[in-house]
């Protein structure tokens, strides 16, 4: 007797080979489904990549010279970052983590804005309704479910809005991812659950975080399909993400896509990777480079020509040179902030608490 | 048993390097794992890198896999199967990897470690021991600076500690890794890298005592964890304002050592608590009402507390206006109505 897997079931199966549409060497693979979008979004995902790349690299130079508190670095997810940020349409939701800044930066949000909580200036340096971004995410997996609370309501007042959720791997252990899933599931409400699959949490493999055969066959449980993908394809990224969120638009429900892909840069700059991972992975992953592999493929068909690189490169320095001139001095800080946000309108014990340190700030002042 | 870092030194015959507090616990799960083999060390990033502060470095290489390891990253999953292993036979010792980071395992930390004793009469303990790394001053983002404990310390059923020495931190682990008890204990982030020439030993004050670390006549700071050295600078800074500063180091947060810290503000008759976390409702808020229930009339002013904000834990950049500083317990201690007695104190 055989035991055929359910057609319901294998619909929400993903592949057994991750999908990509560009090989790592530059050449079309042979997928069809989804197809290889225009040959304007590949330019555009190119140039969000090299200008994110360049960006995330003048970050790690910030915490070098002390302007940034800490930084966990993208470099070699940036088709994951600007892939699945690129599917997303205005009136779209992005609830990024710590990791996504350079998603956060693609989606439109200011640098020196987005990078107030890195500086250590203040936990959100921008207006999450401003650009549709929810606040970084540190607590892992939470905002899975804040993604799929914001889909929910969409749904009840008739909008129009798909929100996308960044998790690690990592994050796909805790509680709250299982719990978003099956919510989500059960409301089909518009999410799309983006996992890029990076190797490591800090310093835990993923061998050490599941034993299911890709963390995308947890989506079958919570009856969401889901897709495999190759995380540094950005063809394959933006493809399969774009077709999730028009799924989840037209009445679909949610999607789990897996992006394998690889944290190139230690968990963040205070790391030490070489603790538990060796140098010939990396060098294995580098020959896999999303940058590099796009760019080859477009340079072949005829699609970037040496003065668009040259402009897109240019792009990229002028932005670095940007954010380091505008991070090069402390932004100004006003020590009422700590107690103006804490309620609607700051009750009495609290602004006795800011009038005290006024008065020490003033002695200080007066002392010193 | 003697610590990791200490049979360091007895190979050598110069005398004992200083030890960090990362280094004291360090030894304190070493000499744990080796004397009991009930003891498993587990969490996040507990294993081959040896947690994000070191304090388990070195310790999955000397015991092996299956005494500590790196589990898949859910807190609420290292404390409820910590429970398991404790129901048959093995004394669990957890990391979180933060202070908020904690927060998924609240429900199998107030639901069910703090009240198997109770709800089994007593018939299944959990002598589990949760290592939390706590409080701010070392520039974190968001959520990497609470002071959670009044949230442990309010519920019955834990005991709560927190070293605020080198020395403390190796005797305490221990003490806690063999405390039939679950104990929550919070490791104050900001003095892992202090130095104390020191040698370790699990002999000195219990588990559930308050020390002494400063003695002096005219007023009692009482405090723990992270700010110990606070108040020792300040008793120092304070001599030279004619104050003669006690600093009583709480070590035990629940239960509370009444007997130590009673005596030390009958004693003095003046007393101000410390704390990083928010005041309100606050640790620093019980620890008034005790010694005003049994202190009152030995107090010559009421007890002040000197505390965080009532605010979210700030960024990096603007810590330093929470935390409390020598200058506001010094400002704290000038508001004890030393006008009364004129011959002690400022005028
Ligand atoms: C609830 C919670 N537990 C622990 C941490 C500490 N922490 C921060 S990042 C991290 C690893 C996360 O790995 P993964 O989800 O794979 O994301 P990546 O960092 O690789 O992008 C850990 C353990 C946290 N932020 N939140
Ligand atoms: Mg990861």
């Amino acid at each position: 007797m055989t035991t055929a897997v359910p057609p319901a079931v294998a619909g929400l199966l993903p592949t057994a080979n991750p999908v990509g549409l560009i090989a790592p060497d530059g050449t079309r693979t042979g997928c069809d489904d989804p197809s290889l979008p225009d040959v304007d979004i590949l330019r555009e995902l190119y140039r969000g990549m090299v200008v994110g790349r360049r960006l995330d690299a003048q970050c790690t130079a910030l915490t070098k010279q002390g302007r940034l508190a800490v930084y966990p670095s993208s470099r070699g997810q940036e088709a994951c970052e600007v892939g699945a940020v690129l599917a997303l349409r205005d009136q779209d939701w992005l609830f990024p983590t710590y990791r996504d800044s350079v998603a956060v930066l693609q989606r439109g949000v200011d640098p020196v804005e987005a990078l107030s909580l890195l500086r250590g200036d203040w936990h959100c340096g921008y207006d999450p309704y401003r650009h549709r971004v929810a606040p970084q995410c540190t607590p892992l997996a939470t905002n899975a479910l804040h993604a799929v609370g914001l889909a929910c309501a969409a749904v009840l007042k008739g909008e129009d809005t798909v929100a996308l959720v960044l998790l690690g791997d990592g994050a796909t252990s805790e509680g709250d991812t299982s719990e978003a899933l099956n919510v989500a599931g059960v409301r089909r409400a518009p999410v799309v659950f983006l996992v890029q699959n990076n190797g490591y949490a800090i310093s835990v493999p993923l061998a050490k975080q599941t034993a299911a055969p890709a963390l995308a066959y947890r989506g079958v449980g919570y009856g969401l399909p889901s897709v495999l993908v190759d995380g540094n394809d950005a063809a394959a990224v933006h493809a399969v993400v774009r077709a999730a969120v028009d799924r989840a638009a037209t009445g679909g429900g949610p999607t789990l896509i897996e992006a394998l892909t690889y944290r190139v840069e230690p968990h963040t700059n205070a790391d030490d990777a070489g603790r538990y991972r060796d140098e010939a992975e990396v060098a294995y992953w580098l020959q896999r480079d999303p940058i590099v592999r796009l760019g080859a493929y477009l340079r072949t068909t005829g699609a970037l020509d040496p003065a668009a690189q040259a402009a897109i490169e240019a792009e990229a320095e002028a932005a670095a040179a940007d954010l380091r001139a505008r991070t090069a001095e402390d932004a100004p800080l006003d020590v009422d902030d700590l107690f103006a946000f804490v309620y609607a309108d700051a009750p009495p014990t609290l602004l006795a608490q800011r009038a005290l340190l006024h008065a020490e700030l003033a002695d200080g002042e007066a002392g010193g | 048993m003697t610590g990791v870092l200490e049979r360091r030194a007895e190979g050598s015959a110069g005398p004992t390097p200083p030890v960090t507090m990362a280094g004291a616990l360090n030894a304190a799960l070493a000499d744990s794992l080796a004397a009991d083999d009930r003891v498993v060390v587990f969490g996040e990033d507990v294993g081959v890198l040896g947690g994000v502060f070191r304090v388990t470095d070195g310790l999955a290489r000397r015991f092996g896999e299956n005494r500590v390891f790196d589990t898949p990253l859910a807190e609420s999953a290292i404390v409820g199967t910590a429970i398991g292993m404790a129901m048959n036979g093995l004394v669990p010792v957890v990391e979180m990897q933060f202070d908020a980071f904690a927060y998924p395992a609240f429900e199998q930390v107030v639901s069910h470690l703090a009240k198997m004793r109770n709800r089994t009469r007593g018939s299944v303990q959990l002598p589990i021991v949760i290592r939390i790394p706590y409080g701010g001053g070392i520039g974190g983002v968001e959520h990497h600076s609470d002071s959670s404990e009044a949230y442990y310390t309010a519920t019955p059923g834990l005991r709560v500690v927190t070293p605020g020495t080198p020395a403390d931190a190796y005797r305490l682990l221990r003490q806690a890794i063999s405390c039939p008890d679950p104990v929550v204990f919070l490791e104050p982030k900001r003095r892992y890298w202090a130095k104390e020439t020191t040698s370790l030993s699990v002999d000195g004050p219990g588990i559930d005592r308050a020390v002494i670390r400063r003695s002096g006549r005219d007023v009692t700071l009482i405090t723990y964890g992270g700010t110990v050295a606070t108040a020792l600078d300040t008793a120092e800074a304070a001599g030279g304002e004619g104050w003669d500063v006690e600093v009583v180091d709480l070590r035990s947060l629940a239960p509370f050592d009444d007997a130590t810290v009673t005596e030390s503000v009958r004693r003095t008759g003046r007393a101000v608590v410390v704390h990083e976390a928010p005041s309100f409702g606050g640790y620093g808020a019980e620890v008034v009402a005790r010694l005003t229930e049994q202190c009152f009339h030995h107090l010559e002013a009421p007890i002040l507390r000197v505390a965080g904000f009532d605010i979210p834990y700030p960024p990096p950049k603007l810590e330093q206006h929470h935390l409390p500083s020598v200058d506001r317990i010094l400002d704290a201690i000038a508001r004890l109505q030393w006008d009364d007695r004129p011959e002690v104190g400022r005028a």
